[in-house]
């Protein structure tokens, strides 16, 4: 028992039950009800599901580079751009030859995310930028780069198949948590199978020694930020299938936040070091739950942002020990019985 | 092995720009389909107007130079949207239309205010007769206006205010009516629901004139004439899909009994049509749809049967930019506010113009 409450996953895997036990018992039990429509599963913890998962993609990716000392704030753009190959192929404006394949979009889509992954490894690694300012680059001109592609507009598609990708469901479920859990799985096999993950967190906590005890930094860091800008790929994917369209201005606007945010959450520090895929996909889970339950409760429009702040706020104060430590000094009671039981 | 891993990604990373060429190349082939979709859209107005300006021309005191032609001098802002680029090529199309009486001079900002003010100041440096730009933002014109003002040239405002303290240095301002806008919205949901059900709305960005505005419309419309059909939701969706989609699910599980969904813009009004499939009921039909500025995708969901209607918000201003510019020529007054002609379109209209759709 000790030992389950000790693990990095066990607090916000507490915040997240926390805060959909909350959300269900002041609406009353609507916020669990599923019912099913069209033979699939519909509610809100469905929502959740779908639409956190492209949360989930960013952050396993996100996890990665933090826990280098890194960051990768360009992933907005980068799912930008993304959704803005893979639509403009699906709909032939460009290379028509493919005759709107829809895998061979999402390819190449991923591998640009791969070749926008690469310029940041580059710029990391072998030009030893800081990554917040090397990744800053394509986070601005990223933007350019897909509207020069879609041709400054919003590229609606009609092809069912690429809706699919993101309101597509299996045997009742939405396809994106398959394609989340594909990724996390691919992940925690890289990093729990292999030495790469005690790789990443030696970087992260002193690159220098580690490259002296022979850890190749460079390559390392190349490998991580080309997965972070796939993982951004395919999130930007999932979201452009979702509504059916490149929107090169909003797609992914503001999301490298909410991915860091959800690493945060899940524990991992954004100094580097020790570092948990599966916290981090929680505390994306986190996130989405947070703007879902906003949309839930009809919160005034002007006060959104500061409810989701105010959430944030408990939430990160809920994960801070000397917060907590005051806190449990105010019941000395209570610890007490706590420790004994 | 590290060079050569080099060589790759910098091989890759060109690639990604030939990539990029390719997009952009593939642009002049559907631009060039845009100005022929104009043609057909301003033929289709009426040819008075154009009469008009040259009978204004007439009177007008040609004194002053030897070139008696209209001289405008447009600074617009840059390539920033859709919408943008469909006035850009209206207002070009139409002054090629009329080379005998328009003589246009046009200046690309690039999204930049000095770019804007420098255009200006050539502007006034050349003496055009009438100095017509969209303000990139609201602030910071008091010095180039006043300027252009003691240079005696009338300056029109495109579909973009100024703010307050420079009220008086320009002639006119030409742009939509968003509270109207919003009041024709309500007419749709009103006419269709026949006087009678629950409304949601999904919200432009907070703060933004075209939401504030659009809801005051929409809203008091609604309260003034159709007082059984109910507001039961309001949220924001920041003027995008996919937040519209969002807003738009958690709509449909808090409430069984939505009719109909007014979006502030035809982009949220689109991901609202994803969602209420995805809620298994049918748009446009189990819920009626009403979106505004009449983008080509409205108008392709409208023929579909999953919007039910859009209130237009006209990029197409060039007409009345050069009547107006006409009129301040020749010395006549103008209204400080002249209202765009925006069109409302329901969804047996939409086949018919959806040829028309620049943007």
């Amino acid at each position: 028992m000790k030992k389950l409450t000790q693990k990095m996953e066990f607090k916000p895997f507490c915040v997240l039950i926390a805060i959909i036990l909350i959300c269900g018992i002041i609406s009353g039990g609507d916020f669990f009800k599923i019912t099913i429509v069209d033979g699939h599963l519909y509610g809100r913890l469905i929502d959740i599901l779908r639409n956190g998962s492209r949360y989930a993609i960013l952050a396993a990716g996100m996890t990665m580079a933090l826990g280098t000392g890194g960051t990768d704030i360009s992933v907005g753009s980068v799912m930008a751009i993304s959704g803005a190959i893979a639509c403009s192929i699906v709909d032939g404006r460009i290379l028509a030859g493919l005759n709107g394949n829809v895998a061979l979009a999402v390819l190449i889509a991923i591998l640009t995310g791969a070749v926008c992954g690469a310029w940041n490894g580059f710029m990391v690694a072998k030009l030893k930028v800081q990554p917040m300012v090397a990744t800053m680059i394509l986070l601005t001109a990223g933007r350019g780069i897909a509207q020069l592609i879609a041709d400054g507009k919003i590229v609606t598609i009609t092809s069912d198949a690429y809706y699919k990708i993101s309101g597509g469901y299996f045997l009742g479920l939405p396809i994106p948590m398959y394609i989340a859990i594909g990724v996390i799985v691919l992940f925690l096999l890289l990093t729990k199978c292999t030495a790469f993950g005690m790789q990443v967190e030696s970087i992260g906590v002193n690159p220098e020694s580690s490259r002296l005890a022979g850890i190749k930094v460079e390559r390392n860091l190349w490998i991580i930020y080309i997965l972070c800008g796939m993982t951004a790929a395919l999130a930007g994917i999932i979201e452009s299938a979702g509504i059916k369209g490149a929107d090169c201005n909003n797609c992914g606007l503001m999301i490298e936040m909410d991915g860091i945010l959800a690493v945060a959450i899940g524990g991992t520090a954004l100094s580097g070091g020790r570092f948990s895929i599966i916290s981090s996909v929680i505390g994306a889970l986190i996130v989405q739950t947070i703007t879902t339950t906003i949309y839930a409760f009809g919160v005034a429009p002007e006060l959104t942002r500061v409810a989701k702040a105010v959430i944030v706020i408990i939430v990160c104060l809920l994960q801070s020990k000397p917060f907590m430590d005051k806190f449990k000094s105010l019941f000395p009671k209570n610890t007490a019985k706590e420790v004994q039981a | 092995m590290r060079k050569k891993f080099l060589a790759v990604s910098l091989a890759t990373v060109m690639g990604l720009g030939l990539l990029t060429g390719c997009g952009s190349e593939s642009a002049p082939a559907e631009s060039a389909s845009e100005p022929a979709a104009t043609e057909e859209a301003a033929s289709a107005k009426e040819e008075a107007p154009a009469e008009e300006e040259a009978s204004a021309e007439e009177e007008a005191p040609a004194a002053s130079s030897a070139n008696d032609k209209l001289v405008v001098g447009f600074a617009q802002i840059g390539q920033e949207s859709g919408w943008r680029d469909g006035e850009t090529n209206d207002v070009q199309w139409y002054a090629a239309q009329h080379t005998d009486t328009i003589d246009l001079v046009f200046a690309d900002a690039q999204q930049k205010q000095e770019n804007q003010i420098k255009a200006i100041r050539n502007f006034i440096d050349m003496g055009v007769d009438v100095i017509a730009f969209p303000p990139v933002v609201e602030t910071g014109w008091e010095a180039v206006l006043t300027e252009a003002q003691e240079a005696g040239i009338p300056v029109i405002l495109v579909d973009r205010g100024v703010d307050e303290s420079c009220a008086d240095l320009y002639a006119t301002q030409i742009s939509s009516d968003f509270i109207w806008e919003g009041a024709q919205a309500a007419d749709i949901v009103g006419d269709l629901l026949e006087g009678k059900g629950n409304v949601v709305e999904l919200e432009g960005t907070v703060g933004a004139s075209a939401a504030n505005e659009r809801k005051e419309g929409f809203d008091n419309e609604l309260a003034d004439k159709y007082p059984d059909i109910q507001i039961i939701e309001s949220q924001t969706g920041d003027f995008t899909r996919a937040l519209g989609k969002e807003v738009m699910e958690s709509f449909l599980k808090s409430h069984n009994d939505i009719d109909a969904v007014f979006a502030h813009n035809d982009d949220m009004a689109l991901g609202a049509i994803e969602a209420i499939k995805e809620a298994g009921k049918k748009p446009g039909e189990d819920i009626v749809i009403v979106g505004c500025d009449g983008v080509k995708g409205a108008f392709e969901a409208m023929v579909a049967g999953e919007m039910n209607g859009t209130v237009e918000c006209n990029p197409c201003l060039a007409e009345q930019i050069f009547d107006t510019a006409a009129k301040l020529k020749a010395g006549e007054t103008v209204d400080k506010w002249i209202v765009s002609n925006d069109g409302v379109f329901r969804q047996e209209d939409a086949e018919a113009e959806l040829p028309n759709r620049t943007y």
